[in-house]
């Protein structure tokens, strides 16, 4: 339990530390780095809960794709700093409204469970029963039986989004040279040489 | 008290997994570099100790008492971190890998998913080194090379989907012993012809595609367009010297080394013996899984040795429309046969 304890609060820190670092930090990609670092404390802590198949997700989707792509447009930006600071009075009203907004929804979650500590047990229990299968099987079971239609839909979606994302960015250029391997590779002696007789003087 | 023995047990089992990995890796380079130099009709190096043998560890002393260079434009803190954290990443997957039965540090439920997600970090490590070079060869470097990346690791989550499926759980040791006690040999009704039950022969096409995606991702020739020399210099580490360089070699060995290990239990069958029988059987596991991790690495080195290096648009041909549409229609094809006759493993 200590050795859990501690390995809470270490990333409890780091975490809530890199998270203030991402907006504190002058540097973009030091800003996105410490987003990273934000999020797999946020799969350590996830772990320690027993979410190891979230934990895992978390690391392979947000860290190894997602972030991937931050750190790719930011590296390839070229950010005026000084620009960006000129805005930074006229978004302060929203961004403290949506700062203050989070923060009664924090202390509405936390303050109902001061005044009931049953409503924890309210939700229904898992099934089947957590300690009985490991958090992938139970999950998978759950995607893939009862709520298959809605997992399909969402797949769905995110396949539009993907063709929608693939058919704005395409270009056919005209006058490019492609490679095709078929053609390529179906190339023969009788379609690849020509021989031609030439007359003598006249060349070809 | 009870809890500090068990910390000290498990930094205990690290660091001797650590010590035998890396002494098993000084041989794996020697290794890879008599293999090349065999196949050239060289003799590699063979002057550091008896033929040879010693090579690696004068190499590692003159890498750390080389004087570390920091060019003057790069971002200092960046350009340190990144071999440390190639390095640091490609240690880690160690953690979960099954060198015998029971012999993992970590024999957790989603042993895969954590590689997976451990090798899908490795990006960072170069493309922070080729970002805080502030150089143009080793940015263009990075960025070629994490699109490389990227994309062959889309091809290896759905092979390891297919072996997967067969098994029925994400546990590597679990994936071991599906191979022990299933398969082609049982079902033919000679249990003891293990290696037949082994992946490798039911799933011989991802087989080959894992092979080759894993060259990919290691960053192997033919695909080592990372570190093309004809054309980016020595793309993303172009500026590192001395021990930030020894460490970006290192972890792309150590890397290798995993990709070797998985290859070895998703396909042929981790620690199993191949013929179950008497002499066979009293061979200890891991004795058969440093055979096996070696004999991939020999495949490894021989293609090093033999095939010319990939043009860029044709890896990413192949990751993208071969492999891709390949390893998708395998991951359906598989499902229906274990749904249709009824092979596939209950949860």
């Amino acid at each position: 339990m200590t050795v859990a304890a501690a390995f809470f609060y270490l990333f409890a820190c780091v975490c809530i530390a890199s998270a203030f670092m991402v907006i504190a930090s002058r540097n973009p990609v030091h800003s996105v780095l410490f987003l990273i670092l934000a999020f797999v404390n946020a799969a350590g802590l996830f772990l320690l809960m027993g979410a190891e198949f979230l934990a895992m997700i978390l690391v392979v989707v947000y860290v190894g794709a997602v972030a991937v792509l931050f750190l790719f447009v930011v590296m390839m930006l070229d950010v005026d700093f000084v620009e960006l600071r000129q805005g930074f009075l006229q978004y302060l009203p929203i961004g403290a409204a949506i700062g203050v907004i989070f923060l009664i929804e924090l202390l509405l979650v936390v303050g109902s469970m001061a005044i009931d500590p049953n409503i924890l047990k309210s939700p229904v229990a898992a099934i089947p029963p957590a300690d009985q299968v490991t958090n992938t099987a139970a999950l998978g079971r759950v995607l893939y039986t009862q709520y298959l239609y809605f997992f399909q839909a969402a797949g769905l979606v995110l396949l539009v989004a993907m063709i929608g994302a693939i058919v704005l960015t395409l270009r056919h250029k005209a006058g490019i040279k492609r490679q095709d391997v078929a053609a390529q590779v179906a190339r023969t002696k009788a379609t690849a040489i020509e021989v031609r007789k030439v007359p003598f003087r006249q060349g070809v | 008290m009870e809890w500090l023995t068990t910390v000290a047990i498990i930094l205990g089992k690290s660091l001797l997994l650590l010590v035998a990995l890396l002494v098993f890796i000084a041989y794996i380079l020697y290794a890879d570099r008599k293999i090349w130099a065999a196949v050239q009709l060289r003799r590699g190096p063979n002057v550091v100790g008896p033929w040879g043998l010693l090579q690696s560890f004068a190499d590692l002393l003159k890498f750390v008492l080389k004087e570390p260079v920091i060019p003057a434009g790069a971002n200092k803190g960046i350009f340190l971190l990144a071999p440390l954290v190639t390095c640091v990443l490609a240690l880690a997957a160690w953690a979960v890998i099954p060198v015998a039965e029971g012999w993992a540090i970590a024999d957790i439920n989603v042993g895969v998913l954590y590689i997976f997600a451990i090798s899908s970090l490795g990006v960072y490590g170069i493309l922070m080194g080729g970002w805080a070079s502030n150089s143009k060869y080793p940015f263009l470097g990075a960025l070629r090379s994490a699109a490389q990346m990227v994309s062959y690791e889309v091809s290896i989550g759905f092979v390891i989907i297919t072996v997967l499926l067969c098994v029925g759980s994400l546990n590597l040791s679990d994936i071991v012993k599906a191979q022990e006690t299933r398969g082609l040999a049982t079902m033919l009704g000679v249990p003891w012809l293990t290696f037949l039950n082994w992946y490798w022969l039911p799933l011989f096409p991802m087989f080959v595609v894992f092979f080759i995606s894993a060259l990919a991702e290691t960053n192997r020739p033919p695909f080592d367009l990372p570190e093309a020399e004809s054309e980016l210099v020595a793309g993303f580490m172009v500026e590192y010297a001395s021990t930030p360089y020894l460490l970006f070699m290192l972890g792309e060995y150590v890397a290798i080394m995993t990709m070797c290990a998985l290859t070895t239990i998703l396909f042929l069958g981790g620690w199993t013996s191949p013929i179950g029988i008497a002499p066979f059987t009293w061979v200890p596991g891991v004795v058969w899984f440093v055979i096996k991790v070696s004999l991939v690495f020999f495949m490894f080195a021989v293609v090093k040795a033999m095939v010319p290096r990939y043009r860029y648009d044709q890896l990413m041909r192949l990751g993208w429309k071969v492999f891709l549409p390949l390893s998708l229609a395998a991951v359906i094809l598989v499902a229906a046969v274990l749904q249709v006759t009824g092979w596939a493993p209950g949860v």
